[in-house]
C-alpha cells in the first residue's frame, strides 16, 4: 500500500469501527438516518475519494477508493458511502462539482430531457436521505452518455428496503429540473459501476464474516473444546476462507482494471468477474459462517446477520451473478473456444 | 487470525511479448495433435518436444547463465508455462525439473551438482520425477521409512517408494529417505538425495491408472548405493528442504488449467449448437478461471520478491483443484453427449480422458484435507 492507501485504510477503518456500535445499526434499521456518522465521514473527506484534489477531494483513484468501500462493507456502515463516491467519481467526469450531503444514483428508470428529468425509479439507495441523486442516460447514439444531478428534497419518493433494512426506494421524476446537467464520453451505466462498488463492499462483508466465524469457532465450546478445533469444523473454516480470498483477489483486479480502463469504458469484463465472484463467495460463506455459529447465530441478538442479510441482498444489486455471468457466458460463445485463451491473457 | 496476501501483478512488457512467440512456436509445433492428447497437457510426456523446448531457451528461464539458465524474470516464466498448458503442450517429460528440482538444486545442491545437472536440464534432456510417497506414507510424509544407511563413499537404501510420476521414463529422482530415526522427532532425520535410475539395485515397475495409462510408478530399492556427493543440502534437512518447495509445487498454472481444453472445447461445442442455454455457467467457469489465474499469478509475484507464500499457495492449490476437477462434472451437466475413448468428437474424447483422470487433481501434490489443514492453520485453529 502506497502512503495515501495507508491513510484511508487507517481512518476509514477506525472511524467506521469507533462509530458503528450495536445500537447505530439497529437504529438505521428502524429508519433512523445516522447524521454523525454521515457528518465524520464527511470531516474525513471519504466520500470524495474518487474526486480530483483540484475539486476539493482526494484524488484517488479505484484502488483507493476500494479500500473505503471495503471497510464500508466490512463495518456495514448504514449510510450510502459507496453510493456518493461513485456519484462524486462520475460528476467530476463531466466537470460538475460535488455537492454537499449524501448523494445516490438513479439507473433504470429516469430520462433526461432538455435538463429536466422523468420517469421512475426504483430501488434506489438512501434516495429518502440524500440531498441529490445522479442521472445517467444514455444518449440514442451510444457514443455518450448524458449525466444529471438533481436536488430530491421536493422528489416524490416512495420508501423500500432491501434485506438490511438498507433504505432502497422508489423516485418518481416529474419534470424536475437538474441542478446542473453535462456530458460524458462512451457508454456510462450505473448498472456497471454499481456492481463494482457491491464487488468491494462485499469483499470487506466476506472478510468480516471470515474474522467472526474463527472467532466464534475459538470460543464455543463443545464436548470440552473450542469448536474448532474439530477437522470439520477446520476444513470448513478454510473453504470459507479461500472463498473470501478469492472475492476479494476479484475485486482488487476489476478496481485495477477501472483505473486502467476507465476512460474506455472497458472495464466491464473484470467488473463482471468481480460480480459473478463475490456472489458465488457469499452463498458459500454465508452458509458456512452460519452452519458454525449454530442457533445464536440466527438470532437478532448476535451481529453476523448485519453482514449475511447484506451479501444476500448485495449479491443480487446491480446484477447479480447470474445476470454478469450470462452477458460474459454468451460473448465468450459468440467467440468461439479458440478466441477464449487469447481473450483471458490479455485482459 | 493471518490475512492472507494477494497482492496483484501485471505482467511485463517483456513476458507479453515472449507470449506470442511461445503461441507462434505451439500454434506450429502442435497443429497436428488431437485434442485428446493436448487435453493430457503436463501428465503428456514427450522427450522430442521438451528438447525443442530445451533448444528455444524456455526450460530454466530464471537461472543464472552459468548452469545454462537464461536470467529472465519469474514472470516470463509463467507466461511461457500458461501458454503451454493451455495450448495442451506435451510438456511433462521437463516439467518437474524445470518447476522443482533444477530449482532445488539452485538453493540446496553443491556445485558439483549443479554443474553435472542443471545444462542437461536446460536443454530438455535430463528428466526428473520426486520420490515422497511411501505405502505407508502418503499425506504423513513424515513416516517416511525408506532408509538411507550409511556406508562408506555413500549410503545403502532400502525401501520403496510409490506413486512416482514419470519414474520409468526420468533419468533422476529427487528421493526423501529416512537418515535417522528419532521416534520423539518423526521431522528429524529426513534427507534429500539425488538418485540415479540405472543404479543397481533399483527396480521399476508402472502402475496402470484408472485409465489405462502408465505413468506412476513402484520404486523398490534394494541395497542401492548413493555416493556421498548426491546428497542435497544437509543431513537431516529434508523435512525443511521439502516444504519449502511447496509454494513452487502448489500454485503454478498447472493447478488450475489441467482441465483447460475441456473448456475451450465446450465453448466450442457450444457455439457450433447455437446452444445458449448454458451462457450463465461459461461465464462463471471464465470468471472463476480469471480469478484464479489473478491469485496464481500473485503468488508467483511472492516467489519471484523472496517470500515464502506458502499458505496462499494452499489457497490457490484447493480452488484450482475444486476447478479443474468440476470441469467434467460441468461439462456432462452442460452438454451432456457420452465421454469417449476414442472415435468420438474432440469434446467427447476430452471429456473422455478428463472424467477419468480428474479425481487425482485433488490427490497429488497434497490432498485436499491436507491443504485444508494448512489454511487451517493459517486461520490459527490448529
Amino acid at each position: 500500500m502506497n502512503e495515501l492507501q495507508t491513510i484511508l485504510s487507517d481512518t476509514a477503518n477506525r472511524l467506521l469501527a469507533g462509530r458503528i456500535t450495536r445500537k447505530v445499526l439497529e437504529a438505521a434499521e428502524a429508519g433512523e438516518w445516522q447524521a454523525g456518522l454521515w457528518q465524520a465521514l464527511e470531516e474525513n473527506g471519504l466520500p470524495r475519494v474518487l474526486v480530483p484534489e483540484s475539486d476539493g477531494g482526494a484524488g484517488g483513484g479505484w484502488a483507493e477508493a476500494s479500500i473505503v468501500l471495503k471497510a464500508a462493507g466490512r463495518h456495514a456502515a448504514p449510510v450510502p458511502l459507496g453510493e456518493t463516491i461513485l456519484a462524486g467519481w462520475l460528476l467530476a467526469k463531466a466537470g460538475i462539482g460535488m455537492p454537499d450531503g449524501p448523494v445516490t444514483l438513479v439507473g433504470a428508470g429516469a430520462m433526461i430531457e432538455k435538463g429536466k428529468i422523468s420517469g421512475k425509479a426504483p430501488g434506489v439507495p438512501y434516495a429518502r436521505h440524500a440531498s441529490h441523486a445522479v442521472i445517467l442516460h444514455a444518449k440514442p447514439d451510444a457514443q455518450s452518455t448524458k449525466i444529471a444531478l438533481v436536488a430530491l428534497k421536493d422528489a416524490a419518493i416512495e420508501e423500500d428496503v432491501n434485506l438490511a433494512r438498507q433504505p432502497r426506494d422508489t423516485v418518481v421524476f416529474s419534470g424536475e429540473e437538474a441542478a446542473e446537467s453535462g456530458e460524458i464520453p462512451g457508454l456510462v451505466d450505473v448498472k456497471l459501476w454499481g456492481a463494482l462498488l457491491r464487488a468491494c463492499e462485499m469483499s470487506g462483508a466476506l472478510s468480516s464474516l471470515l474474522e467472526q466465524t474463527v472467532q466464534y469457532a475459538g470460543e464455543r465450546k463443545q464436548f470440552g473444546k473450542p469448536i474448532g478445533k474439530f477437522q470439520a469444523i477446520q476444513q470448513q473454516l478454510a473453504v470459507l476462507s479461500t472463498h473470501v480470498a478469492a472475492a476479494n483477489v476479484a475485486a482488487a483486479h476489476a478496481c485495477a482494471a477501472a483505473d486502467k480502463y476507465s476512460e474506455k469504458g472497458s472495464a466491464r469484463f473484470e467488473i463482471a468477474v468481480a460480480k459473478i465472484r463475490a456472489d458465488e463467495a457469499a452463498n458459500l460463506a454465508t452458509g458456512i459462517a452460519h452452519q458454525v455459529h449454530g442457533a445464536i447465530g440466527f438470532t437478532y441478538e448476535h451481529s453476523l446477520h448485519f453482514a449475511t442479510r447484506r451479501l444476500w441482498s448485495w449479491r443480487a444489486e446491480f446484477g447479480s451473478g447470474r445476470d454478469w455471468a450470462k452477458e460474459l457466458g454468451h460473448a465468450a460463445i459468440e467467440r468461439g473456444g479458440a478466441a477464449l485463451w487469447p481473450f483471458v491473457t490479455a485482459r | 487470525m493471518q490475512e492472507f496476501r494477494f497482492d496483484l501483478c501485471t505482467l511485463p512488457p517483456e513476458a507479453e511479448a515472449l507470449r506470442k512467440e511461445v503461441r507462434a512456436f505451439l500454434a506450429d509445433e502442435l497443429k497436428d495433435m488431437p485434442a485428446v492428447t493436448r487435453a493430457q497437457t503436463w501428465m503428456g510426456f514427450d522427450a522430442e518436444f521438451s528438447r525443442k523446448v530445451g533448444e528455444k531457451g524456455w526450460i530454466g528461464l530464471t537461472w543464472p547463465k552459468k548452469y545454462g539458465g537464461h536470467e529472465r524474470s519469474a514472470f516470463e516464466r509463467y507466461v511461457v508455462l500458461e501458454e503451454m498448458l493451455a495450448a495442451g503442450a506435451p510438456v511433462g517429460a521437463h516439467w518437474i525439473a524445470d518447476r522443482q528440482s533444477g530449482p532445488l538444486l539452485l538453493n540446496f545442491g553443491t556445485e558439483e551438482q549443479r554443474q553435472m545437472l542443471l545444462p542437461e536440464i536446460a536443454k530438455g534432456t535430463c528428466f526428473f520425477c520426486i520420490g515422497m510417497s511411501e505405502p505407508d506414507s502418503g499425506s504423513d510424509l513424515a513416516a517416511t521409512r525408506t532408509r538411507a544407511e550409511k556406508v562408506e563413499g555413500g549410503y545403502k537404501v532400502n525401501g520403496t517408494k510409490l506413486w512416482t510420476s514419470n519414474a520409468h521414463k526420468a533419468h533422476y529422482m529427487i528421493a526423501l529417505f529416512r537418515t535417522h530415526f528419532d521416534p520423539d522427532n518423526k521431522h528429524a532425520g529426513l534427507t534429500q538425495f539425488l538418485v540415479d535410475l540405472k543404479t543397481p539395485g533399483i527396480t521399476i515397475r508402472p502402475i496402470t491408472d484408472l485409465a489405462g495409462n502408465a505413468h506412476f510408478n513402484e520404486v523398490v530399492f534394494e541395497d542401492a548405493f548413493v555416493p556421498d556427493n548426491m546428497l542435497v543440502g544437509s543431513e537431516g534437512s529434508g523435512w525443511g528442504q521439502v516444504t519449502a518447495e511447496l509454494a513452487y509445487e502448489r500454485s503454478g498454472p498447472e493447478r488450475y488449467l489441467s482441465s483447460y481444453l475441456l473448456l475451450q472445447e465446450m465453448v466450442g461445442e457450444l457455439k457450433a449448437r447455437g446452444d445458449s442455454s448454458a451462457d450463465a455457467e461459461i461465464g462463471r467457469l471464465i470468471a472463476e478461471l480469471v480469478t484464479l489465474r489473478q491469485m496464481s499469478l500473485s503468488v508467483a509475484g511472492m516467489l519471484e520478491a523472496g517470500e515464502n507464500p506458502a499458505l496462499e499457495a494452499s489457497v490457490v492449490k484447493d480452488l484450482g483443484a475444486i476447478y479443474e476437477q468440476g470441469l467434467p462434472v460441468k461439462a456432462h451437466e452442460l452438454l451432456g453427449g457420452e465421454p469417449r475413448l476414442a472415435g468420438g468428437s474432440d469434446y467427447e474424447e476430452v471429456l473422455g480422458y478428463l472424467a477419468q483422470v480428474a479425481p487425482s487433481f485433488s490427490l497429488r501434490g497434497g490432498t485436499r484435507e491436507i491443504l485444508r489443514g494448512i489454511i487451517a492453520r493459517g486461520l490459527g485453529l490448529r
